[in-house]
């Protein structure tokens, strides 16, 4: 729809989903830009953290914001949202603090939120593909419970479930994808092609397009621009519309590129060509979307603004990050199991007074 | 359509597929958050028909037949847990479990720790399993001990149609997640199941014949060879001691150590290959809890360190009473 460039150039495969901006404000186009300048300030911040020993990893979103906020503003209040480990602004705009996306990585929970208490976006999941099928278990259960396709837009729900091109490969997205079909479940894959799986180009990954993939299993398949913001938006909602009307999943390929390291402990100058690199920041979904905006006039304020707004925001998650402080030890055993079980009990008292002992000796 | 067995009597004479299909049906009634999963559970009942007119009862939305994929049946049931359900997962053999592992082991298992305690697993994994059933590769393991040595997980056995009874319906009322195995060779022989009583905990190990000279321990289908091995001892003068384990994880120890107590002399018993086994980890706590007590090292019976023979040799391979008494024999040498 946004040609590089910045120019509202929608191709004639956009056409359907045209009426979908009609939703937009000026302010809602604020806000998409304002929270993709902000994560990638958060994001290069979260790798300084990392650079500096504050945390055990981190995975950068650099590049893919436009996927993630455009398609993070189609869902709705009571939809759900099933990240795989990246989605970190998505986590966001759900109305989680990022500062909690830190607590995991910076070793003190293998959680760190809830989700039902923070725009039902569930945990990352690092095994690549497993979410696919919790995502998919539980929009059977918004069928079982009657909880979609009633038609009442306003209350009806739906799952989205984040995943990438390396993890299009495991059998679980793939089981997914047959589970959905099979079940018609009110459910949105959102695979987003950064093209490299760590140090794996997608091609090594798939011959056919990615979303070519869906018909496959029974369902539509969309490729977009995952670069732009707008066309994430539009396909992303109607999609999820047609998942709540009870017209079964659907999913949207998004074309984007993961400009930064896999995660910290990655080195990309090993295994990728600087000119593609190059070629996928022109591209940049930030830098695009600014050139739409002031096509339309924006004030240069605003951007100012949002700048200083998204310095300020990463220096508050820095100083936030900085001050999570470790659990007790006791987390080791507390939770494993909902009901009583008597090894563990036993081994918990038993490390208490093991480190009881040393204290002891002091005295 | 209703073909369950009619538990308004106050007991009944069944084999243990129709026992666990009273004992699921009762749970579905219980709860309507119940809801089976599996590979051809639907009209035809399971291959063992253990589901057997459970989907005409309850209808489709409680009975789902499932594509026929492990790691979809177990990862979206995860996702059905998590919206307040509480599946029961038809593993249609112990061999077929595998595609379904990571799901269980590095999802399942964990998903309450990962949340912090922000949510229950009440999800049952039924799994049919071992030998004796003269088939073919994959279809007469006993994997238990891969999902006992895995933390989150609870594993039980029942080795008779009344536990398969309760101790399902028990399982369900969990709400952690219980792999279910079901020793497929004890499906068809009929034991006395009484309704509507339970009162008894899902992990509860059972002295099921009393003794003095030695204990011997087994769980599943080990039972009732160890039951046949305590009638052959008897003849000889030599009274056996024997304990159902009943569950596998958490093991309960307390029937266990005060018939080591009594007898001094414990054998441990399984189809499973012996490394790294339930058995071991029996013999192991033993050790450290009762050495002074033990007359005899603490002996195994297992099946072997190899992987489960063609059908054609499996006597030689599983455990029969003559294995068991020969490991008395060993231990009373002491």
């Amino acid at each position: 729809m946004i040609s590089p460039n910045g120019a509202f150039e929608p191709n004639a495969a956009a056409e359907e989903f045209l009426p979908y901006l009609d939703r937009l404000t000026e302010a809602d186009h604020r806000r998409f830009y304002r929270d993709m300048v902000v994560v990638r300030k958060f994001d290069t911040e979260a790798a300084n953290l990392q650079r500096q020993g504050q945390l055990a990893l981190w995975v950068p979103s650099h590049g893919q914001e436009a996927a993630q906020v455009g398609s993070a503003y189609a869902t709705r209040a009571q939809d759900h949202v099933f990240p795989s480990y990246r989605e970190h602004v998505v986590g966001m705009i759900r109305g989680l603090d990022v500062v909690d996306i830190l607590r995991m990585l910076r070793g003190v929970t293998l959680g760190g939120w809830v989700p039902e208490e923070h725009g039902n976006f569930h945990l990352y999941t690092l095994v690549l593909a497993s979410q696919t099928l919790h995502s998919t278990g539980y929009a059977m259960g918004m069928q079982l419970d009657g909880s979609t396709a009633t038609g009442n837009p306003e209350t009806d729900q739906a799952v989205i479930v984040y995943y990438g091109d390396g993890a299009s490969s495991q059998g679980d997205a793939n089981e997914a994808l047959v589970f959905a079909a099979s079940y018609q479940t009110p459910q949105v894959f959102f695979l987003q092609n950064n093209h490299w799986a760590i140090s794996v180009p997608v091609a090594r990954q798939s011959r056919t397009p990615l979303y070519l993939r869906a018909g496959g299993f029974g369902m539509p398949g969309t490729q977009i621009d995952g670069n732009d913001v707008l066309a994430s938006f539009a396909v992303t909602a109607k999609s999820m519309d047609d998942a709540r009307a009870g017209q079964g999943p659907s999913l949207i390929e998004a074309l984007t590129y993961r400009v930064g390291a896999h995660t910290t402990a990655d080195d990309p100058t090993k295994y990728r060509d600087p000119e593609e690199l190059a070629y996928w920041v022109a591209r940049d979904p930030i830098v695009r979307f600014r050139s739409y905006l002031q096509g339309r006039g924006i004030e240069q304020e605003f951007l100012d603004a949002v700048d200083e707004e998204a310095a300020d925001f990463a220096a508050d998650a820095r100083r936030r990050a900085l001050e999570i402080t470790g659990p007790e030890q006791s987390v080791i055993f507390d939770n494993v199991y909902a009901e009583p079980h008597p090894l563990v009990a036993e081994q918990k008292a038993w490390l208490k007074r093991y480190e009881a002992s040393f204290d002891e000796g002091k005295n | 359509m209703n073909t369950g067995t009619d538990t308004s009597v106050a007991s009944a004479s069944l084999p243990m597929t129709k026992a666990l299909n009273a004992g699921l049906r009762q749970a579905m009634q219980n709860d309507p958050k119940v809801l089976l999963m599996g590979e051809d559970i639907g009209p035809l009942g399971g291959v063992f028909r253990v589901t057997e007119g459970l989907i005409a009862e309850f209808g489709d939305k409680r009975v789902l037949d499932t594509p026929l994929a492990e790691s979809g049946i177990i990862g979206t049931a995860i996702g059905l847990a998590m919206r307040g359900f509480r599946p029961v997962c038809e593993i249609q053999f112990d061999g077929f479990v595998f595609p379904g592992f990571d799901q269980i082991t590095s999802q399942l298992a964990r998903m309450r720790n990962r949340h912090e305690g922000g949510l229950i697993m009440p999800v049952v994994i039924r799994i049919p399993y071992g030998g004796h059933i003269g088939s073919i590769e994959h279809h007469q393991e006993s994997p238990e001990a891969y999902f006992a040595h895995t933390p989150g997980l609870r594993v039980v056995s029942p080795s008779n149609p009344h536990d398969a009874y309760w101790m399902m319906q028990e399982a369900i009322k969990s709400d952690d997640p219980v792999i279910f195995f079901e020793p497929k060779s004890r499906y068809w022989p009929k034991g006395e199941v009484r309704f509507g009583e339970s009162g008894t905990p899902l992990h509860a190990s059972r002295v099921v014949r009393a003794g003095t000279d030695v204990t011997v321990v087994g769980h599943g289908a080990m039972v009732s060879v160890l039951l046949q091995a305590a009638e052959l001892a008897a003849a000889e003068g030599i009274s056996l001691e024997v304990i159902d384990l009943r569950s596998i994880s958490p093991i309960d120890y307390g029937p266990i150590l005060g018939s080591v107590l009594k007898t001094g002399r414990l054998v441990v018993t399984q189809e499973a290959p012996g490394f790294v086994s339930v058995g071991s980890e029996i013999a192991a706590t033993v050790a450290e809890r009762a050495f002074y007590t033990l007359e005899a090292p603490v002996l195994r019976v297992s099946g072997f360190d190899t992987p489960f023979p063609p059908a054609a040799v499996e006597t030689h391979f599983l455990p029969s009473p003559d294995r068991v008494l020969e490991a008395v024999d060993r231990a009373l040498a002491y």
